[in-house]
């Protein structure tokens, strides 16, 4: 192994820079719909005793896409947490996304093979889920 | 104790478990757990689900800056995300056949077995760069090199035994598949001591990869109620900063002590699994 002065090619920087802002982006939305809505749940809901010892499950608004959706247009604070929760989870789906889209840009067609399957697997798993 | 101050209580954790997470690699789910779980008296299910939100978190917040820095190699992750997931996918059909009590056991002592691997290499050779060797024709074919970012200047690298350390990120996402953990330790191990990759090359890029393992099962956690918004909003708002702090850390960190802070994280989750496993859930 050698110290060296190789630079990175620079569309491979490209990459980075804009895997960097997206990930970036992505987690800044989401912290700041958690952030309002914490808000208004603390407000709500602060100086009530936590329950967390046994597991009764989320009320399902809370467990599907579209409930959450519909609970934090109505401005539910529970809702919008969940929503930005939903943003987050997206992020590293997102990532895949872009870096399928860059790789055949590219024309790095292995990779962007790769990134792919990896964003399929990723999909199927997530709509198996929430199918199950 | 009301919801605020409970609220305030783990936000305090997260933060901490954010700043260990991406410092080492292996997601804030391993102090997350415990904390919820043991510390808090939350049942298991709910802190699963906040430690899910953890690990995406930590991958995502602390990523945005590795990957700008050139820490994260884009390439490595995405080659062996390829294995996690397909691993994971197998997991998650095999938790119906295997006990995955006795798997959290045998998982524990191979974590331990690591450590000592793990503590030996910086007491032997302190933390100089792997010994050259004829580049592996599977690293040159994928491209698996690069160059990160030292004190002066940066240094380049390349993968080796590339076909064994696909092998065992497969073994990592069928690991988490079946345990539902991130199981970046497993990740890290494979790339610095199989694959030879440079210390923070390896933990940045499995901070890189936790991410979309996690996301993977977070389809089922939501499906099922695990994911609380009362747990959640303090998770993923301490979390968040605790990962961006420990990123800037890493930057001007030395690799002994990342690798020693590494360990010490290594044996507190091995004894974590190997508890879960005797005791059938924390």
């Amino acid at each position: 192994m050698k110290i060296a002065v190789l630079q990175k090619g620079s569309t491979e920087q490209w990459i980075e820079q804009i895997v960097g802002n997206l990930l970036r982006l992505g987690v800044m939305l989401a912290a700041t719909i958690v952030l309002i809505g914490g808000s208004l749940y603390l407000v709500r809901y602060g100086a009530t005793l936590p329950q967390y010892s046994g597991f009764q499950g989320e009320p399902s608004d809370l467990r599907s896409i579209s409930g959450i959706v519909a609970d934090a247009l109505s401005l539910r604070s529970r809702g919008l947490i969940q929503l930005g929760v939903l943003l987050l989870m997206a992020t590293p789906v997102a990532r895949v996304a872009f870096l399928t889209l860059a790789f055949t840009h590219q024309r790095d067609r292995l990779y962007a093979v790769m990134a792919f399957v990896v964003l399929a697997l990723l999909v199927y798993s997530l709509i198996g889920g929430l199918a199950f | 104790m009301n919801t605020l101050e409970w609220t305030f209580l783990i936000w305090l954790g997260s933060l901490v478990a954010g700043f260990l997470g991406s410092l080492t690699g292996l997601g804030g789910g391993i102090v997350v757990v415990p904390m919820l779980a043991l510390g808090f008296g939350v049942d298991i299910r709910y802190a699963a689900g906040a430690s899910l939100i953890a690990v995406i978190a930590t991958s995502s917040g602390a990523s945005a800056a590795y990957v700008k820095e050139g820490f994260s190699n884009i390439r490595i992750g995405t080659f062996l995300e390829v294995a996690t997931t397909l691993g994971a996918l197998v997991g998650a059909v095999a938790t119906s056949i295997l006990s995955t009590r006795s798997i959290s056991v045998i998982f524990g002592i191979i974590l331990v077995y690591s450590g000592f691997l793990s503590v030996r290499r910086w007491k032997e050779q302190g933390e100089i760069p792997w010994e050259s060797r004829p580049p592996d024709p599977w690293a040159m074919r994928l491209k698996l090199n690069g160059s990160y970012p030292i004190a002066v200047g940066s240094r380049s690298y390349e993968a080796q035994n590339v076909a064994t350390g696909f092998a065992m990120m497969f073994g990592a996402g069928v690991l988490s598949g079946l345990l539902g953990i991130g199981s970046g330790a497993m990740k890290v191990l494979a790339m610095d001591q199989t694959m030879r990759l440079p210390f923070k090359v390896s933990t940045t890029t499995s901070n890189f990869m936790i991410g979309v393992t996690a996301a993977a099962s977070a389809g089922v956690y939501l499906h099922l109620g695990y994911i609380d918004p009362g747990l959640a909003m303090p998770v993923m708002l301490g979390v968040l900063p605790g990962a961006l702090l420990g990123a800037r850390r890493l930057v001007c960190a030395r690799p002994r002590d990342l690798r020693i802070l590494f360990t010490v994280v290594l044996l507190a989750l091995a004894f974590e699994m190997i508890y879960k496993g005797l005791s059938g859930g924390l």
